[in-house]
């Protein structure tokens, strides 16, 4: 019985110990396994790559657009209605040229099909179900889903526009 | 010694033949539960949906409760007259002037009769009224949203009882006074009620397209009570008939009192006449004090508007505008078959069913063959009017619904009972034991010219040991009854929150597809709506804050506010940005002393917080809304009232 006394009393102030020397970082906070690039992962380098650098040009997606050819000259007036749109209804959760709740649209044709980016837009409950890149995408985003916001197909396809025309 | 026993061998007798009555009736119903396999007729599987849309008031609860039929499953409690702290309804900003009235904010309600809206004699799913009985209010309940949408106030009503049912196109939403009152309010002895009080019976126009509600006229009648009422229909559209008792004018202990006459009245009211005669300039404008309370589905905000006078008719001046049908004994229900030829006076103290033919109430006004007046009031004799009676069909008929196949349904309150009788031929064909003192009953489109048949259900005042107990107070219990065949089937008890008078019920499809899934963001007009992330802010205006605040999956914006100070008036506008089906997300701040919000997709709703301690408070999302839902969170951090600091708010300033 007493030696039980005695090892819980060194336990103890082992903890106390612990504790006390985290307490002398208390003003800067603390850090605890908190998500680096992605050297830190051991898997093979394939899956090094987080879903939103990926590119995949062959990828159509999940939902109501099949095949969708961009004309090469922009659309300006499209590309004014689908900006007004996407402040509407996307700047909740996406910045254009940086990581947010979701990811950035710049450059984004050129990681995916067109088709892919309207179906993610129009059909994101079965698009993060079942499409793979999708899927990936909703885990490193913390598991933060991408909102049906109810646009049209004219609607999507002008915030495609614009997507078009940020770098 | 002698008398006591004889009574007690007669009370015997009497029970004793009831329940002979009560097993004749069940012999048929005793194949029951197991061998005509009655659960798969209220089986819905899941996934499935049910047929029909059941209404149910909830009396006292001040709320209408939403069912499904046959599974007995409910849905919705929409808040009405009553303050609602799951959603806030009553406690936003923008809602608390719905319950605005004449005697100030009322948190609570009594309600009691819902009714859908007609078409051409046909419930067409687009509005619910259901009436407040006691400080008189109509309210309307939009079917698409399922959100109450107006609550009107009834000046010189009191105890709104006999109300609120539809005429066949929804010209009007009708509301009589049960209590009746000195009109104008005034200070006077209570004694002198006879012949000095007067009952309001208040015909409300509904707008054809906005369904928007307007007092069109009030028929002053002489002080009886005015008990429960019904249009007339097909043949009768354009009367109204109310069931009186009380004609003795007692103002005390009318529980014996109001029981001397042998017959009280129905009074029916030809309201096109008096439509007519008020169109030509007829009746008074006199003054009144009444709320009208409206929710723009744009704004997402309530009004209230206080008016100042009301138009009264008296009857007396409007010759051939309202008769007496005298009816026995105390009648409550005042119900009329889908042809409109049939009023059914339910004498609560009687032991027959009295029903009245309109053909007959015709041709005895044709023939002016009346018997005397009240109040200079005609009164047609019994004899004329009477098309025929049930006799003897149970004890304390209270209400009668309709099949549409000449069969009429009346329920019993002191046996317990629904009994099933023919139109024509008063016999009685069925009967079936209630679980127990049944008041309304209900068949889906029942008060119209087309029921819908199939089911009925008893709404049941007392529950006993029908559910596993839960204390003293018991949920109340309902019964639904299979009445597609010849027999009544009882399928299902399930229990109905608060005390259910009446409900209204119809076939889901039409509501259904009608149906709203969100709220346009585009169309939201609120006045503190930030309708995108860059609309967010917080303005001060001098101890009041105003926060324009969104929420979409899974954060708000802004989650960091700082520069509130003890003192101020804190007003959180709160727009959901979401645009898909049932994603709503909910507010909650420590210390909020009104209610949460529950905010739909595409909609603004205000909480107002007035701290009263310094700190930094945590705000969170109540309506577990994705799997980020506990992240869904924010602070608020309240400074002393002579702090300087700045007022500063910011979401995801230190995201990479």
């Amino acid at each position: 019985m007493k030696t039980t006394l005695k090892l819980s009393t060194i336990l103890f102030a082992i903890i106390l110990m612990s504790c006390g020397g985290k307490a002398e970082n208390k003003k800067e906070g603390f850090s605890y396994d908190k998500k680096t690039p992605t050297e830190t992962q051991v898997s093979n380098a394939a899956e090094k790559i987080p879903a939103s650098k990926k590119v995949d040009l062959n990828n159509k997606g999940i939902g109501p657009i099949t095949s969708l050819e961009l004309p090469s000259e922009i659309n300006q007036a499209m590309v004014t209605h689908g900006a007004d749109v996407y402040k509407k209804m996307c700047t909740a959760c996406h910045r254009t040229d940086k990581k947010f709740i979701g990811p950035a649209p710049a450059n984004i044709l050129k990681r995916r099909t067109p088709e892919w980016v309207m179906n993610m837009i129009l059909n994101p409950e079965q698009m993060t179900k079942e499409d793979p890149l999708a899927k990936e995408l909703l885990m490193e985003f913390n598991g933060a889903p991408m909102a049906n916001q109810g646009l049209s197909e004219e609607d999507a396809r002008a915030v495609l526009e614009y997507f078009r025309t940020l770098k | 010694m002698k008398k006591i026993l004889t009574s007690i061998i007669a009370i015997v007798t009497v029970l004793t033949a009831f329940t002979s009555c009560t097993n004749s009736g069940k012999t048929n119903g005793k194949s029951g539960a197991l061998s005509s396999n009655v659960a798969e007729k209220v089986y819905v599987a899941p996934g499935e949906h049910d047929e029909f849309y059941a209404f149910i008031s909830g009396g006292y609860s001040g709320n209408l409760t939403v069912y499904g039929l046959p599974s007995g499953r409910m849905f919705k409690e929409i808040p009405v007259f009553s303050q609602f702290p799951t959603s806030g309804y009553g406690y936003s900003e923008e809602t608390k002037p719905m319950l605005n009235t004449s005697h100030g904010f009322i948190p609570w309600g009594d309600s009691h009769h819902p009714d859908i809206s007609q078409t051409a004699g046909e419930i067409d799913g687009r509005f619910i009224f259901i009436n407040e009985n006691n400080t008189p209010r109509i309210a309307k309940i939009d079917l698409k949203t399922f959100e109450t949408t107006e609550i009107i106030e009834v000046p010189n009503s009191a105890g709104n009882h006999s109300s609120s049912f539809v005429t066949e196109n929804t010209e009007y939403v009708v509301a009589g006074t049960r209590f009746s009152v000195p009109i104008p309010q005034r200070d006077m002895p209570i004694k002198e009620y006879k012949g000095n009080f007067q009952g309001a019976l208040s015909f409300i126009s509904v707008a054809p397209e906005t369904g928007n509600m307007d007092i069109k006229f009030q028929v002053l009648m002489p002080g009886f009570n005015y008990d429960l009422s019904h249009p007339g229909r097909g043949k009768s559209h354009g009367w109204f008939f109310f069931t009186t008792y009380n004609t003795e004018e007692a103002s005390t202990l009318l529980e014996v009192n109001a029981s001397q006459n042998d017959k009280d009245f129905i009074a029916a009211v030809n309201w096109k006449k008096i439509e007519e005669y008020v169109n030509n300039g007829g009746g008074t404008m006199m003054p009144a004090d009444y709320a009208h309370n409206v929710y723009d589905e744009h704004t997402h905000t309530a009004t209230s508007t206080m008016k100042k006078e009301v138009r009264v008719v008296n009857p007396a001046e409007v010759p051939g505008a309202v008769f007496f049908l005298p009816t026995p004994k105390s009648p409550h229900g005042c119900d009329v078959d889908p042809s409109g030829e049939y009023i059914v006076g339910n004498g609560k103290l009687s032991a027959n069913l009295t029903v009245h033919s309109f053909t007959k109430m015709l041709a005895a006004i044709e023939g002016e063959k009346f018997d005397g007046e009240a109040y200079g009031i005609p009164i047609l004799k019994f004899e004329d009017v009477l098309a025929g009676s049930v006799e003897q069909p149970g004890l304390g008929p209270l209400h009668t619904e309709f099949d549409g196949q000449g069969n009429a349904y009346t329920t019993f309150f002191i046996s317990s009972e629904v009994v099933k009788w023919k139109l024509g031929t008063w016999e009685v064909i069925d009967r079936k034991p209630t679980y127990y003192s049944v008041g309304h009953l209900t068949i889906p489109g029942g008060n119209s010219r087309k029921p819908q048949g199939k089911y009925m259900f008893a709404m049941n005042k007392i529950t006993k040991d029908r559910y596993l107990p839960t204390g003293p107070e018991m949920e109340h219990s309902a019964q639904l009854y299979d009445i597609s065949g010849e027999k009544m089937e009882l399928l299902l008890d399930f229990p109905t929150h608060g005390e259910p008078h009446y409900a209204a019920a119809m076939r889901a499809d039409l509501i259904k597809k009608r149906s709203q899934k969100i709220y346009n963001l585009e169309d939201n007009k609120h006045p503190y709506a930030a309708k995108s992330d860059s609309e967010t802010k917080v303005v001060r205006k001098g101890n009041e804050v105003h926060i324009y605040m969104t929420t979409i999956r899974s954060h708000f914006s802004p989650d960091n506010i700082e520069g509130i100070k003890l003192g101020d008036k804190v007003y959180f506008h709160v727009t959901n940005l979401e645009q898909d089906f049932d994603v709503p997300h909910g507010f909650a701040v420590l210390g909020q002393n009104t209610s949460e919000l529950l905010i739909m997709p595409g909609q603004t709703k205000t909480s107002v917080w007035e701290p009263t301690k310094v700190g930094v408070w945590p705000f969170y999302c109540t309506d577990f809304c994705s799997a980020l839902h506990q992240e869904m969170q924010g602070y608020i951090r309240v400074s002393p009232a002579n702090a300087a600091t700045p007022l500063k708010w910011s979401m995801g300033e230190d995201i990479e």
